[in-house]
């Protein structure tokens, strides 16, 4: 009995270690955070006296408190008020990533639906050189991309940026799973009652392969969020870049907008991240399951 | 069979306009790649191999090439391990579903945010070298300067994709058949043993996938790497990505056509070869 209850806590207390081992990563995902949150608030003279051994290398080390000396809304008043330039590039983002999007969905999700549900010559095949180009880096694809952008008069215009994305296979693979999971026999018996293909593909493909499709595009939004490689490479012009671009370019003296802007910049991705997590799950699940 | 032809020619409908762009703006630019990797980039001359042979005795290639694997073979590993670890882990905690979102969380940070946290934490005079000397147990390092680069690069691939890479293993271990598992207790099989012999192989499946987007996602690390150390990061994480980037800037691009098409056919050879392990282990 006594070592029945002996062992009963020594699990109990393996438990615990286990999961305050496993809550660790917290600290690695908050204090980024917080840092952000307290610069943003942190008034310019205290920023700068605080990172500029940082950034010059000379002095003694980085100086940070959680609390800011004077906290101040300056920066957040003067990056929404002040700064026109923000707005357009934050419209771009949203933009670009729109139209990506909008264009994934159109394309890619009936493409997935093809390699799913029908068998064609050559599909197989056809379906490796999808994968193969879903892992190509961009940097290897970069020259193509930009032959193909200049014969269409494409360069430094977003176009350059949302055409080649549309097309991307990622979604495909990802929506290809979701699909893969419906059951023949469930579109077989569609069909013997008359559904015509396009029929079926709405009303049994979308709704059951809807896992795969919204992880799709929040996977999607978080990457073309991010944007760097694409409109660094095929935008000229400052002025069509994204946010994503925008904020390296903020020097370390202003740091205090450079945070403003980073917690700006973050927030759309968080909220599609607690939208979009139990399908983004889902759909992770379905790339994994074997068709 | 009027019908089965009609069905035969829906799949292609619903393929074409995704057929027709990837051919647009993949396949056909690369067969000009192709044809251009065997020309003088400003004269266009018939070059033979020449290209080929600048490229693969060309020093920034191969360093880059060489960090570029040792990157891969380093972090995947590294990182599918970790994953499975922290998994199979997550099945006995409580509060399975908050640990879980905190692993995903930062996949969601963008990157220039996460580019400025890291010049503040490992920059010499940053974070991490400040408490390491309150602590006495070192600084002085600069991290991004040096050989350490590496590591902080690998320490940041593992930290934004690790949440992704315990999803997959969570979902693989919950797709394997639980009755399975039981059989195997009550013949007497060990924790370990149902743990090799039962639930590992049956996780196949699984790893090919999960290999497979932790292989995609080891060549976006590059954001992190160019925002954090600029264009021309010191040489230890100075990856593939840096020099196709740098020839574009630079207009290499007959170097460049022929480093592209070397590249797609190793990963062409890679993903071949990774089919074919998984289709004969399914």
């Amino acid at each position: 009995m006594n070592k029945k209850k002996m062992r009963r806590v020594r699990t109990g207390i393996r438990k615990m270690l286990l999961e305050a081992v496993l809550f660790f990563p917290v600290f690695l995902v908050c204090i980024p955070i917080l840092l952000i949150l307290t610069g943003g608030f942190m008034a310019r003279d205290e920023l700068r006296e605080g990172l500029s051994p940082v950034f010059t290398g000379m002095g003694n080390y980085i100086r940070w408190s959680l609390m800011p000396d004077y906290p101040t809304f300056e920066n957040y008043r003067k990056m929404l008020f002040e700064t026109p330039q923000f707005f357009v590039l934050f419209w771009n983002s949203v933009k670009m990533t729109g139209c990506i999007l909008a264009g994934q969905l159109l394309i890619g999700v009936p493409a997935a639906w093809a390699f799913a549900v029908y068998r064609f010559p050559m599909g197989k095949a056809l379906f490796t050189v999808y994968v193969v180009l879903m892992l190509l880096p961009f940097q290897v694809m970069m020259l193509s991309n930009y032959l193909v952008l200049d014969g269409l008069h494409l360069m430094n215009t977003q176009w350059a940026v949302i055409g080649p994305a549309v097309f991307s296979t990622f979604p495909v693979f990802i929506c290809y799973g979701g699909f893969k999971q419906i059951p023949a026999a469930m579109l077989e018996s569609a069909r013997i009652d008359g559904a015509g293909e396009v029929c079926v593909f709405f009303r049994i493909g979308l709704p059951l392969g809807r896992g795969g499709i919204l992880s799709a595009m929040t996977l999607g939004f978080l990457e073309y969020w991010n944007l760097m490689e694409q409109p660094l490479a095929f935008l000229e012009s400052k002025e069509l870049w994204p946010l994503s671009l925008y904020l390296p370019e903020i020097s370390w003296q202003q740091a205090g907008y450079a945070f403003a802007a980073s917690l700006i910049t973050l927030i759309p991705p968080v909220f599609v991240f607690l939208m979009g997590q139990e399908y983004l799950e889902q759909g992770i699940v379905y790339a994994g399951l074997k068709g | 069979m009027k019908r089965k032809i009609g069905r035969k020619w829906s799949g292609a409908v619903f393929l074409a306009p995704s057929l027709f762009g990837v051919l647009l703006f993949v396949i056909l630019p690369f067969g000009d790649v192709v044809r251009r990797s065997f020309m003088t980039a400003v004269t266009k001359e018939a070059a033979g191999m020449k290209n080929y042979k600048i490229v693969f005795t060309n020093s920034a290639f191969l360093l880059a090439v060489k960090n570029t694997l040792k990157f891969t073979l380093v972090c995947i590993p590294l990182m599918v391990a970790l994953g499975l670890a922290i998994a199979l882990a997550m099945g006995s905690i409580r509060h399975m579903q908050a640990v879980k979102s905190l692993y995903l969380f930062p996949l969601a940070m963008p990157t220039a945010a996460v580019a400025v946290v890291w010049k503040m934490v490992f920059y010499e005079k940053g974070f991490l070298n400040k408490y390491l000397e309150q602590f006495g147990i070192g600084g002085g390092v600069d991290y991004i300067g040096s050989g350490a680069a590496f590591y902080v690069l690998a320490g940041t691939y593992i930290w934004k994709n690790l949440g992704y890479t315990i999803v997959l293993w969570l979902a693989g271990i919950m797709g394997v058949n639980g009755d399975m598992m039981e059989a195997a207790r009550v013949d007497g099989a060990g924790k370990m043993q149902r743990f090799w012999y039962v639930l590992l192989p049956n996780l196949k499946g699984s790893l090919y996938i999960i290999v497979v987007i932790s292989f995609l996602n080891s060549f976006k690390i590059y954001r992190e790497a160019y925002l954090v150390a600029g264009a021309y990061p010191h040489d230890s994480i100075y990856m593939l990505q840096h020099l196709f980037n740098n020839w574009f800037v630079n207009l290499d691009l007959d170097k460049m056509a022929a480093a592209a098409v070397v590249c797609t056919m190793f990963f062409l050879v890679f993903i071949l070869l990774l089919q074919g392990l998984w289709d004969r282990e399914a």
